[in-house]
């Protein structure tokens, strides 16, 4: 039994690394753990447990940034901006439901990118990570970026530790951007509407002037499942469109697009409704009772015809629902089988990619949990590995087998 | 000249016809430049102080070509300089005289428009401007908008992850990009990202966008298109201090208002502007703000009205709102050809680009004072005020001699007090040759070794644009080895489970 090293500050994850690098152990990296779900299974003797280093080191909403210890708990962050009327803009996924091991800390969620609803307006995680401190495979701690928004001094490390999955380096500090939150958020819902129909709905919504922040399709059965009573009676698929902005702004935008959509039955939420439906599309609450749920990203027409070769091959789907625009499609399955290959061969040839976000450990073991890279890129992504991590002492086999 | 660069190599210039030679066949002989007349107006980009013409210009069409070359001028030890239109303000394609220069110019073609996907899918020699005017029927457009659209290319924006002024708003480069096709040194072909979002394993689409081509050569890309804004409209505000400017910008931002622009101009640029094309800019002021609002027009009327009241509470002299798409634009001219218009009070001026806190402002502003008098030399600044970006203007005669290396080290001097009160070098013109011995100052040699590993694991043997961004060209055998410290934890009371 391997040991759990837990250090309790940067100069500490220093030597940890550097001891691991000597000795040739393998780490699995970690913040609180929230995320050990995700991934292909890490096989390593030892653990870094970061969730030591907690706590906001410098936060000036003037400046629209902040700086945090990576074990610091989402939760901290969210309470400390809600404070000041800032947010997180990428909205970070919450996957305590589908993984039961709570919210988890401001490095997990840099570190693996996961990004919300408001990914098609704010960007995702990667577009906010403004600089940060680290220990790389090598056993060196380096810095990258700043505190600064515009900045383009050497090359832009944040966007390669983004998504990463801790597989270059482990953070010790990370500084980020943030927005004031809107002060109104409404939510059109449109009732009714087949997957195709719906997606166009989005896409004409998402092209028009009215700012939107929010472009989601539950179909029937997913609506079902949800908690928020205009949406789970509703007794037909539900197309979800959300606003926010102040409060002026936000109604005339709202009055804009029911008329955009008239014919088509209707319904607004408003601020707490509209809130816990987005929570619940974000934090994938439609499938929390599927063994197996997939998270593919394709551009935003291709969404409904992917979903209609999957029924066709008759992938034995449980439910799916549609964020992004249709861009981003949640899948749910029985655990028998995980139909990696099918859900593969469905992604349209312009491009895309699928992520086996939930499955028990010897399937993550054995299928590809992140889409599978042709060969020059797949050779070019071991060199950024070896170029970090020569040793394969971070994370390894986290993203990919033998990385 | 006071940047050194590489020595260049007699045996990599001596297999110039080896190129030529091994080109024929897969380039057109018109796509071949060698002869020094051709040469001439490909020496300098748009740091023009530095002049090289590169050993050979050569004008690809295809990517097969882009391959072919890479692949050739590896082998033969021969460098690669990738340009697209040329405006790059800190010599990021400045020509090596060792090495062939790239010019993009014939990957001028919109390849496809997608308005359902709200993205555009461009060659890298398409201008900024154009990928707009292709999008503008169906009411899109592309948002980073540097001051060189006209000319620049949208290849050159994903090298230097170009910004604009509506990036406090909208984004910079990197923020606005769905997918990239890369030519890598050794000619294999990636693709990165498509018209899906978030890229699968690495982000390497985030590392090329600002990698200064010294990582691959794009040869095309897929952008996101936004719909046009139902309105716009400024306010033009001036004020009695810079510290009151940059308090109402301050301001602002912590009544949770988040505008397409905030540009600020000091005293000296404000009267270069005024003279140079009559916008009405008042003179009294000792800083002008522009506030630009954007979206549906009852908010733009509300938020105009906030900031209006928040503006006098800081102490502002005059304040005019915009009234119309004309006067919107009248606002706006003086401070976009607030470039030219000092280039009229002076023979020669250095842009500087730094990044600062905003809360540094007139810290900073009187330093740069200070530097004026020292080095003996006028200086006019522009700011990105939303977003901290300064553009300090130095004026210099280049016709006096030492005046040159005078503006440098003035230059020298503010992008390190930039560094000093928590900002960084460059803000959205690049490194490239202009600030490359000045990135010690906001990076130790083991950050530096972090980020040239990864120009290693591109281009191990330094073809692509070298001599540029860092200041010493390291082998990458030397920066691979691992210095390994072996024994004990070396920490006893580390907590361990």
């Amino acid at each position: 039994m391997g040991s759990i090293l837990k250090p309790r500050d940067a100069r500490e994850v220093l030597d940890a690394v550097a001891w691991a690098v000597a000795e040739e152990h393998p780490l699995e990296v970690l913040g609180t753990g929230s995320k050990k779900g995700m991934g292909r299974p890490v096989q390593a003797e030892h653990a870094l447990d970061l969730s030591g280093l907690s706590g906001i080191t410098a936060y000036e909403p003037a400046e629209l940034y902040m700086t945090a210890l990576p074990g610091t708990p989402i939760a901290e962050i969210k309470a400390a901006l809600a404070a000041s009327g800032q947010e997180l803009p990428f909205e970070p996924i919450d996957l305590s439901g589908l993984y039961g091991a709570g919210e988890g800390s401001i490095g997990g969620v840099f570190a693996c990118n996961l990004s919300g609803p408001r990914r098609i307006k704010a960007g995702a995680a990667r577009d906010h990570l403004l600089g940060f401190k680290a220990v790389s495979g090598r056993g060196e701690g380096f810095k990258s970026g700043g505190t600064v928004v515009k900045n383009v001094t050497g090359y832009d490390l944040s966007k390669l530790a983004c998504g990463s999955f801790g597989t270059l380096a482990c953070f010790t500090e990370l500084s980020f951007k943030v927005l004031p939150a809107a002060e109104k958020t409404r939510t059109l819902l449109l009732y009714g509407l087949d997957d195709r129909a719906a997606v166009q709905a989005l896409n004409r919504a998402g092209g028009s002037p009215h700012e939107v922040s929010g472009l989601a399709h539950l179909p029937a059965a997913a609506a079902a499942r949800s908690a928020v009573g205009y949406v789970r009676d509703a007794g037909a698929a539900v197309t979800a469109i959300r606003l926010e902005g102040t409060p002026v702004s936000t109604t005339a935008r709202l009055a804009a697009l029911r008329a955009m959509f008239e014919g088509v039955r209707q319904e607004e939420l408003h601020g707490r409704n509209s809130g816990a439906l987005w929570a619940e599309l974000r934090d994938v609450a439609a499938l929390i009772a599927a063994p197996i749920v997939w998270r593919v990203s394709v551009a935003p027409t291709e969404g409904p015809p992917l979903v209609e070769a999957l029924l066709r091959a008759g992938v034995a789907l449980t439910g799916w629902f549609y964020d992004w625009s249709g861009g981003l499609v949640w899948l749910g399955l029985e655990g028998a089988d995980p139909a990696a290959e099918a859900i593969r061969a469905a992604l349209p040839g312009i491009g895309g990619h699928a992520t086996l976000m939930r499955a028990d450990a010897p399937l993550r073991t054995t299928l590809p949990v992140f889409q599978p890279e042709p060969a020059p890129l797949a050779a070019l992504t071991a060199r950024v590995k070896e170029a970090f991590d020569p040793k394969r002492i971070l994370n390894p086999g986290r993203l990919y087998a033998g990385l | 000249m006071s940047l050194a660069m590489p020595k260049p190599d007699d045996a990599a210039m001596a297999n110039l016809p080896a190129l030529v030679e091994a080109l024929r066949g897969v380039l057109p002989d018109e796509n071949v430049i060698v002869e020094p007349r051709g040469l001439k107006p490909y020496e300098c980009d748009a740091l023009t102080a530095y002049r090289q013409p590169p050993l050979a210009v050569l004008l690809p069409e295809t990517v097969g070509q882009v391959a072919s070359i890479l692949k050739t001028c590896d082998s033969l030890g021969i460098k690669v300089v990738p340009r697209g239109g040329g405006t790059s303000l800190s010599g990021g394609s400045f020509p090596l005289a060792d090495g062939i220069l790239l010019a993009m110019g014939k990957f001028n073609r919109v390849l496809e428009v997608d308005a359902e996907n709200r993205c555009a899918r461009v060659q890298p020699g398409v201008t900024n401007l154009a990928i707009t005017k292709a999008v503008e029927h169906l009411g899109f457009y592309y948002a980073p908008d540097p001051s060189s659209q006209i000319a620049c290319s949208i290849g050159g924006n994903v090298a230097e992850n170009s910004g604009g002024v509506h990036c406090l708003k909208y984004g910079l480069t990197t923020n606005n990009l769905l997918g990239l096709e890369v030519v890598l040194i050794d000619g294999s072909v990636v693709h990165l990202g498509g018209k899906h979002l978030d890229t699968a394993g690495y982000d390497l689409m985030g590392i090329l966008t600002g990698s200064e081509g010294l990582l691959g050569v794009v040869t095309e890309v897929t952008v996101r298109i936004l719909p046009k804004p139902a309105t716009a409209r400024a306010l033009l505000v001036g004020f009695p201090t810079v510290e009151s400017a940059g308090e109402a910008v301050a301001k602002t931002i912590a009544a949770g208002i988040i505008p397409a622009g905030m540009e600020m101009m000091d005293k000296p640029a404000i009267h270069a502007a005024e003279a140079f094309c009559h916008a009405g800019y008042p003179l009294d002021v000792e800083a002008l703000l522009i506030v630009e609002l954007d979206g549906p027009p009852a908010e733009v009327d509300d938020l105009i009205e906030r900031i209006g009241t928040l503006v006098k509470s800081c102490g502002a002299g005059s304040i005019r709102v915009s009234t119309s798409e004309a006067e919107r634009a009248n606002f706006w001219a003086g401070r976009k050809s607030a470039f030219p218009a000092v280039g009229r009070i002076s023979p020669d001026y250095l842009c500087m680009d730094g990044t600062i806190p905003r809360r540094k402002l007139a810290e900073v502003l009187a330093g740069i004072t200070a530097f004026s008098a020292k080095h003996g030399l006028r200086v006019a600044n522009v700011f990105h005020a939303g977003d901290g970006n300064l553009h300090p203007l130095i004026l210099y005669d280049a016709n006096n001699p030492g005046e040159l290396e005078r503006a440098e080290a003035f230059g020298a001097d503010i992008l390190r007090l930039c560094v000093e009160v928590g900002g960084v070098l460059t803000g959205e013109h690049g490194v490239g040759i202009e600030k490359r011995d000045l990135m010690g100052t906001m990076f130790n040699e083991t950050d530096l070794a972090h980020q040239e590993r990864l120009k290693c694991a591109f281009d191990p043997n330094h073809r692509l644009n070298p001599g540029k961004v860092f200041p010493v060209l390291h082998r990458c055998a030397e920066l691979g080895r691992l210095h390994v410290h072996r024994g004990q934890l070396p920490f006893p009371d580390l907590p361990r489970f």
